[in-house]
């Protein structure tokens, strides 16, 4: 009985996807630590395809709500859906398996491997492998590795860092290391991509070639989910925008509106501006 | 391109011999094999006794236990402070399971199965027990973890030494069984009395076999961790070790990856437990307590955390420090004092109680400086490890023919 009913609701679940025009639906998303209330009440969806910016002042609760997206934390109430799938309190590994992949505010790579291993860390997900067949090195296994080295070199020209595979991930600039960060979420095969500030620091020359790299990752398919402070690269790159402030939704809709909205110009500039 | 520049590639060149001696590692094993073959050779004919081949015996199954807690530290970087108790539960398996013991216990039947069967039981065993304690535990991090694997460390010989019943608690248990060579490796002369290779090549008198038998351990162990750490499950274990939050977003379940560490870990101090039970032939509690766990840790961290080769040569030198240079000192000073004339040093007068003595005092004294010093002057151990340089090299091959390429469309 009971079986037959998981199965009745996975093959249910498996249907829906293909049919989903957004790829993520947040319904009521709400976090809360303690009595601080860092995401409040936020709905919002992201079409296939398209680059949606997340903006807001320090500490509005931007990273939270990645990190309620990518399993890291639990939401305190609301939903997550991903691909026509419920994934409200998955595991960080489950959510990376159907496909988001996420880099990180201040960068998180793996600094003592090389940065082609940083990729193939990233194809993980993706490999067959069991202990048995690595520790026997059965032939298969092999000819695996040979595939996701040779991937992960792709992945790596894709970023421009490719001459640098032999590095540790430490010893790269600080701007190839935000581009190693992405060609490691990419590794993973993700349908949705979150960026969270991957313009921090960077000098205008290295802003425009950010903004061209999203263009590239936007015509392979990924659907691109982005943090920024940066008003040019939002404006230069995203189709819709939300604003947050102080965990609340403010403000949605394409650059130029919310470029106008009065409640985003206050939150950015306070009241009396 | 020109055909010289394509010229077809000879033996040597396939070979990649030269390439190889200057990697360090095949340049550290080779070495070790061939000191391997040749020090029960030159030690027999020097000494014409077999003393430091059981030497060397003992020292294998230090390094065994040294490669497999790597695993465990070195590549995922999860401190344990407990791993004796993996080596008492492998040894005891064997123990139990192949001795008169279990006649005097409630079960009144003695089992004695094979070696060569039992080997792997005590492996599964203890890799068993690997996944039960890291189960409820691997959550913990750092300190945490360190701490309740130090719990576990202590528990396990006091459970050996409590449930006298059948473990014969501080009594230990004797009168192991010794392995047998197959009958098809002991040939068709096996029966014959005239016809010898060596000598008489058998596990019951002579402990060149045991020397054989764990040089094949170690390196059926060398080969199969070197397998996973150049695997999808090696990156994973130091992915974690590096940054356990990016780890899981990569999509690396983070919990059964440690599991595994931890279980297979486990499982090489359970084949060096049972090698090191049939060695001994007597196993009792004492011979796992804190010390030894730690004596492994030191062996891994001054070999070179992470480094297979690195921990072979730090459990080798930990070896000849600790059951061969600090116990012979006295002995050795005294002999050294009489023979450039300070004879006199030797007899105890007053508060000096001759050098002999007072060298045996300060053993631990020595033996920690001797540490300090080392770890002061290569903290990063003996042979640390590095970013692996055939792979890179092969990375570097492939980013030259794609530039080639693009060079070609362009």
């Amino acid at each position: 009985m009971r079986r037959s009913w998981r199965k009745h609701l996975r093959s249910r679940r498996e249907r829906v996807p293909e049919s989903t025009e957004n790829i993520l639906e947040l319904t009521n998303l709400t976090k809360r630590f303690g009595g601080l209330v860092a995401v409040d009440n936020v709905s919002l969806h992201i079409k296939r395809g398209e680059v949606f910016a997340l903006i807001g002042p320090n500490g509005a609760g931007k990273t939270t709500l990645f990190n309620n997206v990518t399993g890291l934390f639990t939401p305190t109430a609301g939903r997550v859906v991903f691909d026509g799938r419920d994934i409200t309190g998955s595991k960080p590994h489950q959510v990376a398996r159907l496909g988001i992949a996420r880099t990180f505010q201040n960068i998180r790579l793996f600094d003592y491997m090389s940065c082609l291993d940083n990729v193939r860390v990233g194809r993980h997900v993706r490999m067959k492998a069991k202990v048995w067949d690595s520790l026997f090195k059965l032939p298969w296994e092999r000819r695996e590795e040979e595939r996701v080295t040779e991937e992960a070199m792709e992945l790596l020209r894709f970023v421009g860092i490719a001459k640098h595979a032999n590095q540790y991930a430490r010893n790269l600039a600080y701007g190839q290391q935000r581009r190693l960060e992405i060609a490691r979420a990419l590794a993973t095969d993700p349908k949705l991509l979150l960026l969270d500030e991957p313009a921090a620091g960077f000098t205008p020359q290295e802003k425009v070639e950010l903004m061209q790299l999203v263009k590239k990752i936007l015509s392979r398919g990924i659907t691109v989910f982005l943090i920024e402070h940066d008003m040019k690269v939002v404006m230069g790159i995203s189709e819709r925008i939300v604003v947050l402030d102080h965990g609340e939704k403010i403000a949605e809709g394409p650059p130029d509106e919310v470029r106008k909205d009065v409640k985003v110009i206050e939150a950015y500039l306070g009241k009396s501006a | 391109m020109s055909n010289a520049a394509k010229a077809r590639p000879t033996l040597r060149d396939r070979l990649n011999i030269r390439e190889r001696i200057r990697d360090r590692d095949t340049a550290v094993y080779g070495i070790l094999i061939i000191v391997a073959v040749l020090f029960p050779l030159v030690t027999v004919y020097a000494t014409g006794g077999t003393a430091l081949v059981s030497h060397a015996t003992r020292a294998g199954y230090w390094v065994l236990l040294a490669i497999g807690l790597n695993v465990v530290v070195g590549f995922a970087g999860l401190l344990d402070l407990g791993y004796a108790a993996f080596f008492a539960i492998g040894a005891y398996t064997y123990a139990l399971l192949a001795s008169p013991q279990l006649a005097s216990s409630p079960a009144h039947h003695a089992v004695h199965i094979n070696f060569w069967i039992l080997i792997f039981g005590s492996l599964l065993m203890a890799a068993l027990f690997g996944a039960i304690l890291g189960f409820p535990t691997l959550r913990l991090r750092g300190d945490y973890l360190a701490i309740v694997t130090l719990g576990f460390g202590e528990i396990v010989p006091q459970l050996f030494y409590n449930f006298d019943q059948w473990t014969g608690g501080i009594n230990a248990v004797g009168l192991i069984d010794q392995p047998l060579l197959p009958a098809w490796i002991q040939g068709p002369w096996s029966g014959d009395g005239d016809f010898k290779i060596v000598s008489p090549f058998s596990f019951n008198t002579d402990p060149v076999a045991f020397y054989v038998l764990v040089c094949f351990l170690i390196a059926i162990a060398v080969i199969l961790v070197t397998n996973l750490y150049r695997s999808r499950l090696g990156r994973a274990w130091m992915a974690i070790r590096e940054d356990e939050v990016a780890a899981a977003a990569m999509g690396i379940n983070t919990v059964t990856t440690k599991l595994l560490a931890f279980g297979i870990g486990a499982s090489f101090s359970g084949f060096a437990g049972a090698y090191y039970a049939a060695d001994v032939a007597l196993v009792s509690p004492d011979n796992f307590l804190f010390i030894v766990s730690i004596t492994v840790l030191v062996m891994v961290v001054l070999g070179g955390m992470g480094n297979i080769t690195g921990v072979i040569v730090g459990a080798l030198v930990m070896y000849y420090l600790v059951f061969y240079l600090i116990p012979g000192l006295p002995e050795n000073a005294t002999s050294l004092a009489s023979s450039i004339g300070l004879g006199s040093l030797n007899q105890s007068s007053g508060d000096w109680p001759g050098l002999g003595e007072e060298t045996q005092r300060l053993n631990f004294i020595i033996y920690g400086g001797i540490l300090v010093g080392m770890m002061l002057l290569r903290p990063q151990g003996l042979l640390p490890s590095r970013v692996r340089e055939q792979e890179l090299k092969h990375a570097a091959v492939l980013e030259e023919a794609s530039a080639v390429e693009e060079g070609a469309r362009a």
